[in-house]
């Protein structure tokens, strides 16, 4: 059904002819043969390139520039006392400061504690049900369920399970070890000034394993099951099995999982702050020492814990990016 | 959609927008004289939640009736101490900052002082006559070479110790009095209640409240000229008479509760309601908690001021100045009238429980602790308070936090307490 133009669309195709024309006669000419190979990919890409360019790299180059300088108090922020360059004094002072030695350690230690234990339970979790349990579906959704909570809340509640008293007055977590006889594990938590951060990995691996749990369950369904059944022919026991042919294809989902884990505990925040306290000296981590700084109006400094956290993560980043980029090819 | 329909509709859209664009110039009268003032008025205020809300609530009836034709709006996010102020920094530093804004008096003003961010608003002391019913104490430690920044609406005593009647009826210690003179007769009062079965006497909440009770030993401890000295530099930080307070502070420490770092001030308080501690030292923000559960000074609580403290006020305030270039400073300068007369004065700080800052408010009516409270405020020697901004700035305060929560959560050991010292002369330095 096709209906006659309106006057006014005619008017305007009129009025645009040459121009119409002559980008007829543009598109047509061998000449521009390339541009148009080229143009229009780069046309399509340039908005996220700029905006990548601007908000992420610019911003990059300037938390830099701001690390070496002395701007260390809100009247330099807003340029009402001016500042120094001070190359990497910043950084020498962080990197011997013994309290940001202790967050460096601190992370360390959350890292560690917060990917193997939610390697090990979402493996586990993933492995129970990939055993054809009957309640699936529901196991499924109760694991997946803590990844729905949010940090701040999830936090306000280990903040209680973690409280530090025992004896008489314990509540939370150590009152249930009282109740059911194991009050011998009764301790302080967050407390303790070496090891209360890996208290913090508690709610985290309660958040967390679910997420492992479905890309490990993910993993172990897309393994034919031709493929057990061949090895079973062959004679290989449960546990040859599981070494020599289901934990080989499973390599590159621990892989993902590793480093989607190692840059979320890295940049660890939220938890930490709603379980225990911006200052409190033992969950002290890089990001918090960093909103400390920000928010006391030395943005130097602040700056300079930045750059610190980029370079740890880009270690654990870029090769896995180098890893990802040359399997591409 | 026909092709005429869009374009009507485009028409329409632009003719609405450009009319908008028309009304919406604000009415700034360019002579900032408050009486005429008109517009809009938008301040930065935590106070957005309890008993501060409903304060806040009285200070814009008032508002409302002197300047009627002034709109307000609060745009302060509900947090003192954190993102309320990331967001207020961000505004200014983007050149779009309200008109007045609220920060703690005293040293934490400075940042923004340094910053030129607010204006010299001594011409309004003078003004509104404000030195005749301000104590003098309180208007010098405002003045910074002679100007003053901020107008105090209310004003807080930190130096307050809180007790509850049972639990020292548990402890075999008076129930009628709960001061003590120095904070070796508190500490023999502790050790009472722990014999007593008071496993915990001394209640105490996370960081911040560490911070409040040294802060209260280093009163007790030093002079009020000494503990003054203490941030003009003209006390010695690793002297001998800070060192006293501070094994005094980890003597302290050693009576209170294990899961300290994981409670903020009211948990703390509610150790106390339960029997569970004998005594918690706070600001008096507590009136508000206690009276919220129903409970009678003399008959489930009492208070005193906090150990070897008599004669001296713990200081801090809720204070209001005037931006560097907000948008409607005539309104701002009503907003500063309004937080500083009597009437404001008298609504506000009978709701929130604090006491106001003029001294010619009759108080009959009140509680019995603001009535206390208010005639210390006159007579004693005031003091500004590290933890509430009075004598810290924020780049202090979060480097003592830092030092104090490293200290506590150690054994408090000598080498320690040295460390802490050490770390406290450097944040002051």
């Amino acid at each position: 059904m096709v209906k006659s133009r309106p006057k006014f669309v005619m008017f305007l195709i009129r009025l645009f002819a040459p121009i119409t024309r002559a980008y007829r006669a543009y598109v047509t000419s061998p000449k521009t043969r390339k541009l148009r190979k080229y143009g229009p990919p780069i046309l399509l890409l340039s908005p996220s390139i700029i905006l990548v360019g601007i908000f992420v790299y610019t911003l990059i180059g300037r938390s830099i520039s701001m690390s070496m300088t002395d701007s260390y108090t809100f009247a330099q922020m807003v340029g009402a006392v001016p500042t120094e360059t001070v190359w990497f004094d910043n950084y020498v002072t962080l990197l011997t400061s013994e309290n940001f030695l202790h967050s460096l350690q601190n992370l360390l230690l959350y890292t560690v504690v917060f990917i193997a234990g939610t390697l090990v339970m979402g493996f586990i979790w993933a492995w129970a049900l990939d055993r054809r349990s009957r309640a699936e579906g529901i196991f499924r959704s109760l694991y997946l369920f803590p990844m729905a909570v949010s940090s701040v809340a999830a936090g306000v509640v280990w903040r209680w399970l973690l409280n530090a008293n025992q004896g008489n007055q314990a509540s939370g977590l150590n009152r249930l070890f009282q109740n059911i006889g194991l009050g011998f594990l009764q301790n302080g938590w967050t407390t303790n000034v070496t090891f209360g951060i890996t208290a913090i990995a508690l709610p985290a691996i309660w958040q967390m394993s679910g997420y492992v749990m479905a890309l490990f369950l993910a993993g172990f369904r897309g393994i034919s099951d031709d493929m057990r059944e061949a090895a079973r022919v062959d004679g290989a026991s449960e546990w040859q099995l599981y070494r020599h042919v289901l934990f080989p294809q499973l390599s590159p989902i621990a892989l993902s999982a590793l480093i989607i884990l190692g840059h979320m505990s890295l940049k660890v925040f939220d938890l930490v702050v709603a379980v225990t306290d911006k200052h409190f000296y033992p969950t002290q981590v890089p990001a918090i020492t960093m909103y400390n700084y920000m928010n006391a109006g030395n943005y130097a400094m602040a700056s300079a814990v930045g750059v610190i956290l980029l370079v740890i993560i880009a270690i654990f980043i870029v090769p896995y990016l180098i890893h990802v980029g040359k399997e591409a090819k | 959609m026909r092709p005429r329909k869009i374009i009507a509709a485009l028409a329409g859209a632009a003719l609405v927008l450009s009319m908008a664009a028309c009304t919406k110039d604000p009415v700034v009268d360019p002579t900032g004289d408050p009486g005429a003032a008109t517009g809009q008025l938008e301040i930065f205020s935590w106070w957005t939640a309890g008993s501060e809300a409903l304060g806040l609530a009285e200070l814009v009836k008032v508002l409302n009736d002197k300047y009627p034709d002034i709109t307000f709006v609060n745009n302060g996010a509900s947090t003192g101490g954190g993102s309320g102020k990331d967001v207020l920094q961000t505004r200014m530093a983007a050149g779009q900052p309200p008109d007045s804004f609220q920060v703690h008096a005293g040293a934490e003003a400075q940042d923004y002082i340094t910053a030129k961010q607010l204006e010299d608003v001594s011409y309004l002391y003078s003004e509104f006559k404000l030195n005749d019913v301000f104590p003098t104490d309180l208007v010098d430690m405002l003045t910074k070479d002679g100007k003053i920044y901020t107008i105090p609406s209310n004003v807080h005593r930190s130096n307050v110790v809180w007790a509850s009647i049972a639990a020292l009826e548990k402890a075999g210690l008076s129930t009628t009095d709960a001061y003590y003179d120095s904070i070796d007769s508190f500490i023999a009062a502790l050790d009472k209640a722990k014999a007593a079965g008071i496993e915990f006497p001394l209640a105490i909440g996370t960081t911040w409240c560490q911070v409040h009770l040294l802060e209260t030993v280093l009163m007790a401890d030093l002079t009020p000229a000494q503990y003054r000295g203490l941030f003009d530099g003209t006390t010695d930080w690793r002297g001998a008479e800070v060192k006293k307070a501070l094994d005094h502070f980890a003597k302290l420490m050693s009576y209170t509760n294990a899961d300290r770092g994981d409670l903020d001030w009211e948990p703390a308080l509610v150790k106390v309601l339960d029997a569970n501690a004998v005594f918690t030292v706070m600001g008096d923000w507590t009136p508000a908690a206690l009276d919220a559960r129903n409970l009678k000074e003399g008959v489930d609580w009492l208070w005193a001021p906090s150990p070897g403290t008599k004669g001296i006020y713990g200081f801090l305030a809720d204070s209001f100045g005037l931006t560097t270039g907000g948008p409607n400073p005539a309104a701002g300068k009503a907003w500063l009238d309004v937080i500083s007369s009597k009437e404001g004065q008298t609504g506000f700080n009978q709701v929130k429980g604090s006491i106001p800052a003029r001294t010619d408010i009759d108080l009959s009516t009140w509680s019995n602790y603001q009535q206390g409270a208010s005639e210390s405020f006159k007579n004693d020697a005031i003091v500004p308070s590290i933890q509430h901004g009075a004598a810290a700035t924020i780049a202090q305060g979060n480097d003592t936090g830092a030092a104090v929560s490293k200290f506590t959560v150690s054994p408090m050991a000598e080498a320690n307490i040295a460390t802490l010292q050490e770390e406290l002369a450097k944040a002051y330095a």
